[in-house]
């Protein structure tokens, strides 16, 4: 249980300076300094805790700990980014959506990285438009491309609706995102029928792609499909005339 | 001023299939050899955490980085060449074993129609059958002489396997015996066989059992884990080089390795070489390797590009259609026919070279009189074990975000069947590669510039063998079937294969081949090119057993030269 001194000798954590600062007892959620969503993050939508409970518990899982933004700095445009992927990948009948995956944080955390970069790509000037056949020309990074996408669907929610995407109804939402896939978005340094299929390629990559890049949350993007992850060995069901199912494995069980 | 180097006899410029086979042989005969390779070591404990989809299949972690050297493509002369900025219709390979390393291992072998193949059409159905815009030609030595060097190979890697009346004729048995039968791969030959037609389980460097080869490496049996076409095999079941030929040759005592070796060029005097340069990628320092005989074995792009780069060899001129170095690259025509079947199969598991197979419409084996297009491809179901970022099979139509997404997605995943034609690929004179004017690499060297796009023989072939593959998924009883029988243009982007080409081709005259048929450069005696660019035209079959093979041909060739110089052909 934490008490006063330990909470000063690690430092005065976030949770902690809003406390203190009466921001929530005040009642006064949002603005700028806070950012609109503080209360979404830290308290969760519908369950906030007794923030006037003397005891601090701090109930963080180890796994949640690598939950924050490394790439995006603006709290808005990853809220942004959480909506868009959440109509992507739904939750729904099948399963858990891209939010309850942590898809937003899968997206975050490459962006911050080589695939942000284009590391491995071929970067160099003069640039050219291309034939189709050519495959992509842009000299924009991924990660600019990104901001520059989130910002844009926002603008067009903002411009057209008066409020902020991640307000808006998950049909509205999904119009705007159908605008982006017909490319008929304005966009500078790439069309937006192109970022949208960034945009798909990266929630399908964080829903499916092994847990240790902090998407796939417990597995259950791969539950819902059926699929058995990293298995060791299939020399068992190879020949298997009926459907086997198993739990799912990921590289956590590979690494000693 | 490049540092030099001690003299070596032998200089093997990239060390994957090709540089291993031939730095071992070599190395066990007592010859000194050099291997120079651009990437890093690496060893099979590279592979502990292997089953990583997103690093491996998705983000081509084992693959060439393109930020430091590219190609640039265009379809066709009239369009501006542009690079290559991501990896798409193929995955270059790097590092020690390259593309070996990550590669399926389906191991069938070309057709003795393939090595004769303008001979045989002529005797066949006439002279006419061949465009006039077709540089068909023959590789300049048959079948019959390649066998033994086919075999060599099996016997290396161990090649899995069954006989078919349909492929070509061997002189030993397959090392180990065919991988499993599943449920899938079951229907798809029953339903051939009721087609009249023969299928076989196809040959596989996946091994089914333990095998020690004449070297007295050993291979492992292959666990069906599916983490294997663009993954390194975590087992040591998958052949390739590393566990193979690379330790084989340093056993010899007579190999030295040296990696993060980047060749920029073969030092050439109009006649022969003494040697190639190279940077050490981690400093920038230039070397200079002086050596008796340089093999290149650095792949198709860059045994082309160091070729025109180091001004060896007549660069291939489409205008007048002389010169050699750059001529016939070819590809591979894939077509598909993908059904929805009620069944669930468990294909989440799977091995590279897993597959059923038939050849009735490949090479030669059925009549062309009345075809517009000559040779045919192997169709295949192969099972490789699906991963869920890149297979997403849902049938069109289908909203492709979105909760109906979602779940045609869970539904269909494990309902979906795929058959596939590796068609063959005919030279065509505009089909080409050479240096590109505009595009250089990180040393300030120009890119390969490659000018490819499909044909109307490559149309006509992909369209027929994608009806036949329709019949086949019918017979099997399929659902609902989408094939797609017009293959478009070609784009550098989706992922086809990785069966390149030609470029350095070998043949029986000067005038129209780079190299002889043991791939010795006629201009250039001391300078054997190897590898799939020695492929006029590439067979409708994956490459790597005829690049095998052909690599013991140019190994006897460099035993000759070096006993006795001289052009060996
Ligand atoms: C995903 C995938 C699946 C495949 N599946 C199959 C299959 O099932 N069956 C089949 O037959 N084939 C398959 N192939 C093709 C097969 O991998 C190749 O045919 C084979 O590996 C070619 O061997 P190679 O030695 O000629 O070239 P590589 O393996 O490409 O080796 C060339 C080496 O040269 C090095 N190099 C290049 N340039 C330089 C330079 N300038 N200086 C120094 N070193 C240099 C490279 O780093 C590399 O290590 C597949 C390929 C891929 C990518
Ligand atoms: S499928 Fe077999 S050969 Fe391929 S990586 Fe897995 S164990 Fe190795």
């Amino acid at each position: 249980m934490a008490d006063e001194n330990d909470e000063q000798n690690s430092g005065i954590s976030r949770r902690q300076f809003l406390k203190n600062s009466g921001y929530i007892a005040g009642g006064l959620v949002g603005g700028g300094l806070l950012g609109g969503v503080f209360a979404q993050n830290f308290l969760g939508t519908t369950d906030a805790p007794d923030i006037d409970t003397d005891d601090e518990v701090d109930t963080t899982s180890p796994g949640e700990l690598t939950q924050a933004r490394m790439f995006f700095k603006r709290q808005e445009d990853f809220d942004v980014l959480s909506a868009a992927v959440e109509r992507i990948f739904p939750d729904d009948d099948t399963g858990p959506g891209a939010i309850s995956l942590a898809v937003p944080y899968f997206i975050d955390k490459q962006l911050a990285g080589e695939y942000g970069f284009n590391s491995r790509e071929y970067m160099e000037g003069p640039f050219f438009e291309g034939a189709p056949t050519q495959g992509p020309q842009t000299g924009l990074l991924r990660r600019d491309a990104f901001l520059h996408g989130v910002r844009t669907i926002q603008n067009i929610a903002e411009d057209h609706f008066d409020e902020s995407f991640f307000d808006l109804e998950s049909e509205t939402q999904d119009e705007i995102l159908e605008a982006f896939e017909e490319g008929e978005v304005d966009m500078t340094g790439i069309a937006s029928d192109e970022f949208f299929s960034k945009l798909r390629t990266a929630t399908i990559e964080g829903a499916y792609s092994d847990p240790v890049y902090g998407g796939n949350l417990n597995m259950d993007g791969w539950r819902q499909i059926g699929y058995p992850g990293s298995q060791m060995s299939y020399t068992n069901v190879i020949e298997e005339e009926e459907f086997v199912e198993m739990d799912p494995v990921s590289l956590h069980d590979h690494h000693e | 001023m490049a540092t030099e180097l001690p003299r070596k006899e032998a200089a093997v410029i990239g060390v994957g299939w090709a540089g291993g086979i031939i730095a071992s042989e070599l190395a066990k005969d007592g010859i000194e050899v050099i291997g120079l390779e651009r990437g890093a070591e690496r060893t099979v404990d590279d592979f502990i955490m292997q089953k990583d989809e997103l690093r491996y299949a998705v983000r081509y972690d084992l693959m060439q980085d393109l930020s430091k050297e590219t190609l640039t493509f265009r379809n066709d002369r009239d369009m501006r060449a542009l690079p290559m900025r991501q990896m798409g219709s193929f995955l270059l390979g790097t590092d020690l074993g390259g593309a070996g390393v990550h590669w399926n291992g389906q191991c069938p072998r070309f057709l003795p129609y393939d090595f004769e193949i303008r001979s045989q059409t002529i005797d066949r159905y006439g002279e006419d059958k061949i465009p006039d815009d077709m540089p068909l030609q023959d590789w300049g030595i048959s079948y019959e002489d390649m066998e033994e060097y086919f075999a060599q190979f099996d016997a290396t890697i161990g090649t899995s396997g069954e006989d078919n009346e349909m492929t070509a004729p061997r002189s030993t048995e397959y090392p180990t015996p065919p991988m499993v039968e599943t449920p899938a791969i079951r229907m798809f030959k029953e339903a051939s066989s009721d087609l009249g037609l023969h299928p076989y389980q196809g040959a596989s460097a996946n091994l089914t059992e333990a095998y020690t080869n004449p070297d007295g490496q050993t291979i492992q049996q292959c666990q069906y884990c599916s983490f294997c076409e663009r993954f390194g095999c975590d087992y040591q079941a998958k052949s390739d080089p590393i566990i193979t030929v690379i330790p084989t040759a340093k056993e010899t005592g007579n190999f030295e390795l040296r990696t993060h070796a980047n060749v920029r060029r073969i030092s050439y005097d109009g006649e022969y070489t003494d040697g190639v340069y190279f940077i050490d990628t981690r400093t920038g320092e230039e070397f200079f390797q002086p050596a008796d005989m340089v093999i290149l074995t650095t792949y198709v792009m860059n045994n082309t590009r160091l070729l025109l780069e180091s001004e060896i060899g007549t660069p291939y001129d489409p205008d007048t259609q002389s010169g050699v170095i750059g001529k016939n690259y070819c590809y591979q025509i894939m077509a598909e026919a993908q059904g929805y079947f009620d069944q669930q199969f468990n294909l989440y598991a799977g091995a590279g070279a897993l597959a059923g197979q038939l050849d009735d419409y490949n090479g030669d084996n059925f009549d062309h009189g009345d075809l517009d297009f000559i040779h045919g491809g192997t169709i295949q179901l192969t099972q490789t074990g699906i991963r869920p970022i890149n297979t997403n099979p849902v049938p069109p139509g289908t909203k492709q975000w979105g909760s109906e997404f979602k779940e045609a997605n869970a539904y269909y995943l494990f309902r979906t069947l795929s058959v596939g034609s590796q068609g063959a690929s005919m030279p065509y004179v505009n089909n080409y590669l050479d240096l590109d004017p505009t595009y250089t690499d990180r040393f300030g060297d120009p890119l390969l510039r490659m000018t490819y796009n499909f044909t109307e023989q490559d149309r006509n072939l992909a369209a027929h063998q994608t009806q036949r593959m329709e019949e086949i998924m019918q017979e099997m009883g399929a659902n609902e079937i989408v094939a797609n029988p017009d293959i478009g243009d070609y784009n550098i982007m989706p992922y086809q294969t990785t069966h390149n080409t030609g470029g350095v081709i070998m043949g029986a005259d000067p005038e129209t081949s780079a190299v002889n048929n043991y791939l010795q450069m006629w201009d250039c005696e001391n300078l054997f090119v190897v590898g799939a660019s020695a492929f006029p035209h590439n067979s409708g079959y994956n490459p790597t057993p005829t690049v095998g093979a052909l690599s013991y041909r140019a190994v006897e060739g460099i035993k000759q030269y070096y006993e006795n110089p001289g052009p060996l052909a």
